[in-house]
């Protein structure tokens, strides 16, 4: 808990920074307004007027919060087609977007992880996979995800695959690289000597494979994966800006941007932010809980 | 044909191992003949480069020799290694962190398919050998240098192998802790009756433990001197004190010697 200080300093400077910020970025709009209402505006005026705008170029960070707030808790409990009044979510909540976008974060980024984690396995135990394999899962993340992404999701609409799929499958093509990468190195990891332990018992491949590299390799497992899930959540966003999507977080961006809603942009990507910090903090957990069940407490 | 009680358990014959590599070959082991009889107690004592730690692992199948011929209890190194007839213990006790020691202990017994209550039984009667009992359920972080040792050579008694081969197991050790460790050694060895090859480099312990020593050079490897300890089985600590003692260790060390005055 001394931890507690530092990180509340440190986010109390960058909020004080962000509504330093808000006033000359809005100060313009502020003062076209009253010029074309005729009206002199005084120092104090302009400063809370450029933090209760309608459409800011900065929102305020307590516009963003109540944005967060009204469109969430408010929305669900008391909106005409909110969860309380209908029994599904509301279509304009971002527990409604946000689940959209997690459902697809979640299953491309399962599929992923058991990706990279097969691709590593293979890679490790077949020569020909560790010439071949790496520079290819390079090269696939040197492609912009944003050029790719359009292609995937017309090639799949094209033979009837819409939805969740085509957003799954760009998480998973973001997130199996760091587990690739992470699980080579995890299963690695066993130094000759203890490779020569397991040859003295006359130990079968799949009991190398159980025994000692999987085991060894469970804290890199969880480091990519805490990668892997933050890339998958960034992928199943980026899907759902060129589909003109109408659910998801990456579709509020969207309408955000067209209609000037910069409240709603930013919400939204508070919306992303706490949605990502959660999953990582999650995996956090299971791992702290894994690795002390191993006697590897971290 | 010889008489299956005293045929070697171990026999080395013109035993070569040449390594390659970036600056050439490397002679590791050159024209190596020995015999190791069933529940001998035989150290390999040498300066680096020697070749004591590749012989032992060419007994081990870790290692394949260049020419030369070697048995291990009449079969070649690979299909002894297959029958399990070793246990090896490594410089480091390289237990396993995420296994207990009971748990590190029963490893061999898994890959090897024992029955649960069996292993079970066994990981309980090796702990008491190496007087770690009270230690089943502990991680390896949680105990000494030491004690990890002793876990990993309980690891390696935990199965039917009637030969230890020991690299160096207590070279990292401080020497009361060694010495506490080389009389519960010879205790074990008293008590399961195995053959046991035992790399070193000290000379009170290779006196110490043994009834042959071999005593190697380096460069190419190969062995100066075998001597046939004349000391009892019995050996209590301060043998080491007897003018019996004093006389093998001085002439290992004189092997030693000879062996470097080639550079």
């Amino acid at each position: 808990m001394r931890n507690i200080i530092p990180v509340l300093a440190v986010t109390a400077t960058l909020v004080a920074l962000w509504y330093a910020a808000v006033i000359p970025m809005n100060a313009q709009w502020a003062q076209d307004q009253a010029r074309r209402a005729g009206v002199e505006l005084t120092l104090p005026a302009l400063i809370v007027d450029t933090m209760s705008q309608q459409r800011p170029r900065l929102p305020a960070p307590h516009q963003v919060a109540a944005e967060l707030w009204n469109s969430t808790v408010v929305e669900e409990m008391t909106g005409r087609r909110g969860f309380m009044n209908t029994g599904s979510l509301s279509n304009r909540s971002l527990v409604y977007h946000g689940w959209v976008t997690l459902s697809a974060t979640l299953l491309g980024f399962a599929i992923g992880s058991a990706l990279g984690i097969g691709l590593a396995v293979g890679i490790v135990h077949n020569r020909a996979m560790d010439a071949s394999v790496m520079p290819w899962a390079i090269a696939s993340q040197t492609i912009p995800i944003l050029a790719i992404a359009p292609m995937i999701i017309v090639v799949l609409n094209a033979i009837g695959i819409t939805g969740l799929i085509p957003k799954a499958i760009i998480s998973t093509y973001l997130s199996f690289f760091p587990v690739v990468v992470g699980m080579v190195k995890g299963l690695r990891a066993p130094d000759q000597m203890q490779l020569d332990l397991m040859k003295t018992y006359s130990a079968n491949g799949g009991q190398v494979f159980a025994k000692l590299r999987w085991p060894s390799a469970m804290p890199y497992l969880f480091a990519s994966l805490k990668v892997a899930i933050a890339a998958a959540l960034v992928g199943a966003i980026v899907a759902e800006l060129p589909t003109g999507a109408v659910a998801g977080l990456g579709a509020r961006l969207l309408s955000g941007s067209y209609y000037g809603q910069t409240v709603q942009i930013w919400s939204a990507l508070f919306a992303a932010a706490i949605l990502a910090a959660s999953m990582v903090a999650l995996i956090g957990v299971i791992q702290r809980a894994t690795l002390r069940r191993m006697g590897m407490a971290a | 044909m010889r008489d299956i009680a005293t045929a070697p358990v171990i026999s080395a014959q013109n035993l070569n191992l040449t390594f390659q590599t970036g600056d050439g070959p490397v002679h590791a082991l050159k024209d190596v003949n020995l015999d190791i009889a069933k529940g001998e107690f035989v150290s390999f004592i040498g300066p680096s480069g020697c070749g004591k730690t590749t012989f032992l692992r060419v007994i081990a199948d870790l290692e394949q020799p260049s020419s030369g011929t070697i048995s291990v209890n009449g079969l070649t190194p690979e299909a002894a290694r297959k029958a399990r007839a070793y246990g090896y213990v490594f410089q480091a006790a390289g237990l396993y962190p995420w296994r207990t020691i009971a748990g590190n202990v029963k490893l061999p017994l898994e890959i090897m398919g024992y029955s649960r209550a069996e292993q079970d039984s066994r990981v309980k009667k090796v702990l008491e050998l190496v007087e770690l009992s009270g230690f089943a359920r502990k991680f390896p972080w949680q105990l000494s240098g030491g004690m990890q040792q002793r876990a990993s050579i309980a690891r390696a008694l935990a199965f039917d192998a009637d030969i230890l081969l020991m690299d160096e197991p207590f070279g990292a050790l401080d020497e009361i802790v060694r010495d506490r460790l080389n009389e519960q050694l010879l205790e074990l060895w008293a008590r399961t009756e195995k053959t046991i090859a035992f790399v070193t480099h000290s000379i009170p312990e290779a006196v110490y433990l043994s009834t042959k020593i071999v005593v190697m050079s380096p460069r190419p490897g190969r062995i100066s001197d075998v001597i046939d300890s004349p000391l009892p089985r019995e050996r209590p600590l301060d043998i080491r004190d007897t003018p019996e003692f004093i006389e093998i260790s001085h002439r290992v060390r004189e092997g030693l010697r000879a062996g470097h005055l080639d550079d």
